[in-house]
């Protein structure tokens, strides 16, 4: 098959879409002929025009609320938040409006809006720019929230996130855009609410998201060698959440991590922690292990940062003490 | 800068005026009832009354086409009846009654009628100024030749969002008109202690043709509304309407003792002078357009209307228990 990187995969989702319905526009901050700081939709403005793909203003509240509003009189608008730290500027209009229009209005309004933004550490861009913040939007009924790890599931979750009736905030990790994996040339989607095994195993299962499958998938490998054999789940949207699929895969190895880019605290590893122990309390042979992004502002300095994220190495470390190998 | 007072308004047919009389009649008489539905315990949650306020919703909607668009604020039920909205389905919503606009789920301050181009009321002040402009750019690029007002009050101006989206709608020069319904008050605040210097200058900065109005006024209303909707409708771009009135009441129906910010005086020389039902129905008798007995015919009809529609409420059966969890997601 053939390979993609992350970012290609993105961008053939948004011109075959783009091409597919003519009511899905881009707007944001540098998406036209600077096609984003990350290069990801470089040359969409040359085949759709400055009329679908609209360089806007540094207003991510305005912006976004732009695109809740014609997302109410029948458009589909992709709103690019060049990092994810910024949709914190835009949450009014997110959790105030894109969320509860449908429901205030009794079902009779809808927001087939697509909110794009970023997450993810390690680049170097300390407090401000390295955010993993899906786990405020998750919280909140009428959003639905996307987190793919994989090109192939990058491409298909988009379209598929495109298409659909709500709000869909849609993080994709910056350091990933790179990243290259098969993507089928055929049309497909992937379908929002289905969590994907990345690797199949026996003793331990991993749940992770977004950049933390890979961290994931090399533990896994490390822990090969040492006769575990893990396990890899991977959601692939918070909101909906596949809740069967983690619960099953803990009841088969009945030992669970979980590991997430977002803050430890109040996070998406409590929540799926949590819909772990509650469907599958009496297979599990040890409490369900949280590993989350530490609980400070992410630093700048590389030896500082590097800390905040879970590694490979301290996964199958704590793969191992579940396993009673430590 | 045009001041709409100091120039002759433009003749207005009389049948129009008479509609736009009872029009404004039907949201005083609806909002006399919200409080009595209100005071008496029936209606639950808040009533922000526009009472005093009535033709700066009924000069702009009668400036528009059905298919245009408008969005709404907490103080919203002249909007929403200026726009087309029934009475029935009105106050069935401000009950929670499965009958209402909304299935009983958005309440008096979130009421949303497509079908009449209301595309929501927002409790979130300045919360809609986005939206309008996102409705006008989608008219635009769809090419429906529609045009968006969005209301709201003085107190927006402390909202950052007004001026990102006053500046979009400028950049692209969109069919967007922002009506500021300058009632003096943003809750219990003076507006002259929450915006400094002079607001107008605010969308002029953007490069936003200004208008100001005698909000009491319908007749200077819509004179001004309907410039600037043609203007926008020709693809002029965005325009702002400030619309000067008062709140003849409270912030909201619990608001009751008002002395902590405005005198008993002031409001009594509003309401005296300044009633924007009772400014038409002289001019429709001064200038024999009407008489004293064929405006209390429209006050008993309007009167019988929004009795039956308050009777419809109350008899109204309430959402199933199950409906809690619909529509969360299309």
């Amino acid at each position: 098959m053939r390979e993609l990187t992350f970012g290609q995969a993105i961008k053939e989702a948004l011109v075959e879409e783009m091409r597919r319905d003519p009511t899905v526009f881009i707007i944001g901050e540098d998406v036209a002929e600077a096609g984003t700081v990350f290069k990801v939709l470089s040359g969409l403005v040359d085949t759709f025009g400055r009329e679908r793909v609209i360089d806007s203003p540094i207003s991510e509240a305005g912006v976004t609320g732009l695109g809740v509003g014609a997302a109410m009189t029948g458009m589909r608008p992709v709103v690019d938040i060049m990092f994810g730290d910024f949709i914190t500027l835009a949450m009014d209009q997110i959790v105030n409006q894109a969320a509860k229009v449908h429901y205030m209005s009794g079902g009779k309004l809808r927001v087939p809006l697509v909110i794009r933004t970023t997450m993810g550490a390690t680049r170097r861009s300390a407090a401000q720019h390295s955010q993993s913040l899906y786990a405020w939007l998750a919280h909140i009924p009428g959003l639905k929230v996307v987190l793919p790890s994989t090109p192939a599931d990058a491409k298909g979750l988009l379209k598929s996130a495109i298409r659909d009736d709500s709000p869909v905030v849609f993080f994709e990790d910056k350091m990933m855009y790179q990243v290259k994996g098969p993507v089928p040339e055929a049309e497909y989607t992937v379908p929002l609410g289905v969590a994907d095994v990345k690797r199949s195993g026996t003793d331990v299962t991993i749940v992770a998201t977004s950049s933390m499958v890979q961290v994931a998938l090399e533990a896994a490998a490390r822990l090969e060698g040492d006769g575990i054999s893990v396990e890899v789940v991977d959601p692939r949207t918070l909101m909906p959440l596949d809740k069967s699929a983690l619960v099953e895969s803990a009841k088969k190895t009945g030992r669970v991590i979980v590991v997430d880019e977002g803050y430890e605290q109040y996070g998406v590893t409590a929540e799926i922690a949590a819909v772990i122990a509650e469907g599958a309390f009496d297979h599990l042979d040890a409490p369900v292990r949280r590993m989350g992004a530490m609980n400070v502002p992410v630093p700048f300095s590389p030896v500082l940062e590097d800390q905040t994220v879970p590694t490979a190495a301290a996964v199958a470390g704590a793969a191992k003490q579940l396993c009673g190998r430590a | 800068m045009e001041t709409g007072t100091q120039r002759a308004i433009p003749a207005i047919p009389k049948e129009e005026l008479l509609q736009m009389y009872e029009q404004m009649l039907r949201i005083r008489i609806f909002e006399e009832q919200v409080n009595e539905l209100y005071t008496s315990g029936k209606m639950p949650g808040l009533a922000h009354l526009y009472i005093g306020e009535e033709a700066v919703a009924v000069g702009v909607c009668r400036a528009l086409r059905r298919e245009d668009y408008i969005t709404s604020t907490h103080r919203g039920h002249g909007h929403c009846l200026a726009k087309g909205a029934a009475v029935n389905q009105m106050f069935a919503e401000l009950l929670g009654k499965a009958a209402g606009y909304c299935h009983g789920k958005g309440g008096s301050m979130h009421i949303a009628d497509p079908e009449t181009g209301n595309l929501g009321a927002n409790a979130i002040v300045g919360g809609s100024t986005a939206i309008a402009v996102g409705a006008a750019l989608s008219a635009k690029m769809r090419g429906t030749n529609q045009v968006v007002v969005c209301f709201f009050g003085d107190g927006a101006f402390g909202q950052g969002v007004l001026y990102e989206a006053m500046n979009m709608a400028a950049l692209w020069k969109l069919p967007v008109i922002y009506v500021c319904e300058s009632n003096m008050y943003g809750e219990y605040t003076a507006t002259r202690e929450a915006a400094a210097g002079e607001v107008l200058a605010r969308p002029q900065a953007c490069g936003i043709p200004v208008k100001e109005v005698d909000g009491q006024e319908v007749r200077a209303v819509f004179a001004a509304a309907k410039e600037q909707v043609e203007r926008a409708r020709r693809g002029g771009g965005p325009a702002f309407l400030i619309c000067h009135t008062y709140r003849f009441r409270g912030h909201h129906v619990g608001d009751v003792n008002r002395s902590s910010y405005r005198s008993a005086e002031e409001e009594e020389a509003w309401i005296r002078e300044r009633d924007p039902v009772r400014l038409l129905g002289l001019f429709l008798i001064r200038q024999r357009l009407a008489d004293a007995s064929a405006l209390e015919k429209i006050d008993q009809t309007i009167r019988a209307e929004i009795a039956a529609g308050v009777q419809f409420a109350l008899d109204a059966p309430y959402p199933e228990p199950g409906e809690v969890t619909q529509n969360v997601y299309p």
